[in-house]
């Protein structure tokens, strides 16, 4: 059943900083703490480590974290593309270096000080998006689309607009998320759940579409992940988690962040394309599933999430979440963690290492007997596997 | 009001240059006739790199809209209403809605271009309701 890079490569070891507004040191630093966090859990030295892999936005190059953790050679280095996309698109990378025989051990990182430093909340000029390689922005920018609550939100009003889905529909996210990241000391909001009252209370970012309480946070923090074979995982400390599946996807009319040009917008044809991908590839179907830790930039994405991996039908996903299924004890706990609203924004990696925690076993939300877990970035994806 | 000016490019500046008389242009391939936005300089369909420009009749629809809130133009003074406007002509651009109370603004509504000059010389092409 096994195609693409499928179960020949396992997450070995996690790493993760501390989340937060501020965290009073170098980008640098954080990812040199967080891989280094990651190598000594899955019992690893740096002399190990032959690769690296990281998001083309990481300010951190690969020269100076090597030049940091005493790395002294490497055999293969990668970076993915557009932002949160890149959140499993990494994993693909490094999954599939390893299983070329490119590179032997792999280390992710994505660190930032994306609260403290840069905000990506904050308008964005021409030349700011160009520099980034993202030059389609310029077309929406004059006319006030500067910030990624703003392209995202003119995607997902035709998406209310075809089912009739409400921003308080999209609230019911935003307390379960709030409500998960609740029991999660690592989360910025901890033991800060919020009603559905306190969502629609909060003010407008973009009408009709996002409150303040469907956007993300901006966070500081660093995240690592180490990737290798199952044979060389065999002997290291931590029960490996198996990469079942792994794809990314880039449609014609498709874009970044802003989907406008698809004839259907009323959904998201990559994250579409990524299901049919990550399901024919570890001939797994969504019942087969546990949790799933969903790329939650905004809210409303969960919620074609929900709908385009087959969860739910197209345009029942308000329905789903109202039944309680993405909740601890439903039928596919979300974001067990509290996401991206309610952990922190470390561009979506952090959803990898809960993954990880729960096919583990030892996630605070614990969902039991978690065997298949599915992460997706919307334009990357991943089934991880526990051993 | 103050806005960003738009960056042109080799492949696109027909487009903007057309802003600038008060032409709203669209690319069609010189080869099979299909028109594509935004622009790009090879025929997605047949590969030509010969292309024509061509003046929009410049009505369409709203196919979605957003009025943002948050930082920016939109606190300059009253808000913006920016739509995806899908044209008779078969694409879609991003533009702003005017003359229409933003509580007022519908999926479908008919719309036509107009142009506005704003601070420093920039230029952009606007919408508003069809027919008034």
């Amino acid at each position: 059943m096994a195609s693409g890079v499928g179960d020949r490569t396992v997450i070995a070891g996690i790493g993760q900083t501390e989340f937060s507004k501020n965290s009073g040191r170098s980008e640098l630093q954080l990812a040199a703490e967080a891989s280094l966090a990651a190598l000594e859990d899955a019992g690893l030295s740096v002399e190990d480590v032959d690769g690296t892999v990281t998001y083309t936005l990481d300010g951190t190059g690969e020269f100076e974290l090597i030049r940091s953790l005493g790395i002294k050679e490497l055999r293969y280095y990668s970076r993915a593309p557009y932002g949160g996309a890149a959140t499993c698109a990494v994993v693909l990378h490094a999954a599939a270096a390893v299983a070329a025989g490119a590179a032997s051990v792999v280390l992710i990182y994505r660190a930032f000080n994306e609260r403290s430093g840069r905000r990506f909340g904050l308008p964005q000029t021409a030349a700011q998006v160009s520099s980034s390689g993202s030059y389609w922005w310029r077309w929406y920018i004059p006319f006030g689309l500067d910030t990624p609550a703003k392209w995202a939100a003119l995607h997902f009003q035709r998406y209310m607009h075809v089912y009739g889905v409400t921003n308080e529909d999209f609230g019911r996210y935003s307390v379960v998320c709030r409500k998960h990241a609740a029991n999660n000391p690592n989360a910025y909001f901890y033991q800060r759940p919020i009603t559905l009252e306190d969502h629609q209370n909060s003010r407008w970012i973009v009408e009709p579409v996002l409150r303040l309480l469907d956007c993300c946070q901006e966070s500081d923090g660093g995240v690592a992940l180490v990737i290798t074979s199952r044979e060389r995982a065999r002997d290291l400390r931590r029960p490996p988690v198996r990469i079942v599946a792994a794809a990314q996807s880039a449609l014609w009319g498709g874009d970044i962040v802003s989907d406008y040009f698809h004839t259907d917008i009323a959904g998201m044809a990559e994250i579409g394309d990524i299901g049919k991908k990550l399901w024919a590839q570890s001939g797994l179907l969504p019942k087969d599933i546990q949790a799933a830790m969903l790329y939650d930039h905004f809210s409303p994405i969960v919620f074609m999430h929900l709908e385009e991996f087959g969860f739910c039908p197209r345009g029942q996903a308000r329905d789903f979440i109202r039944e309680g299924h993405i909740e601890l004890g439903g039928s596919l706990p979300v974001n067990t963690h509290g996401g991206l609203l309610g952990e922190a924004y470390i561009h979506g990696v952090n959803h990898i290492n809960e993954a990880v925690r729960q096919l583990r076993g030892e996630a605070i939300n614990q969902v039991p007997n978690a065997q298949h877990i599915l992460v997706s970035a919307g334009m990357s994806g991943i089934i991880l596997g526990k051993a | 009001m103050k806005r960003t000016a738009p960056l042109a490019t080799r492949d696109d500046r027909f487009f903007w240059d057309g802003v600038a008389v008060g032409e709203l242009r669209l690319q069609r391939c010189a080869n099979c006739g299909k028109r594509r936005h935004p622009p790009g300089p090879m025929c997605p369909w047949c590969h030509s790199l010969q292309w024509r420009v061509e003046r929009a009749a410049g009505r369409g629809v709203v196919y979605s809209y957003v009025i943002p809130r948050h930082t920016a133009i939109e606190s300059q003074g009253e808000p913006v209403i920016v739509a995806l406007i899908e044209l008779e002509e078969g694409v879609r651009l991003v533009s702003n809605l005017c003359g229409v109370a933003p509580g007022a603004v519908r999926n479908g509504m008919a719309v036509e271009v107009f142009f506005t000059e704003f601070e420093d010389g920039v230029r952009l092409h606007q919408f508003r309701p069809a027919g008034r």
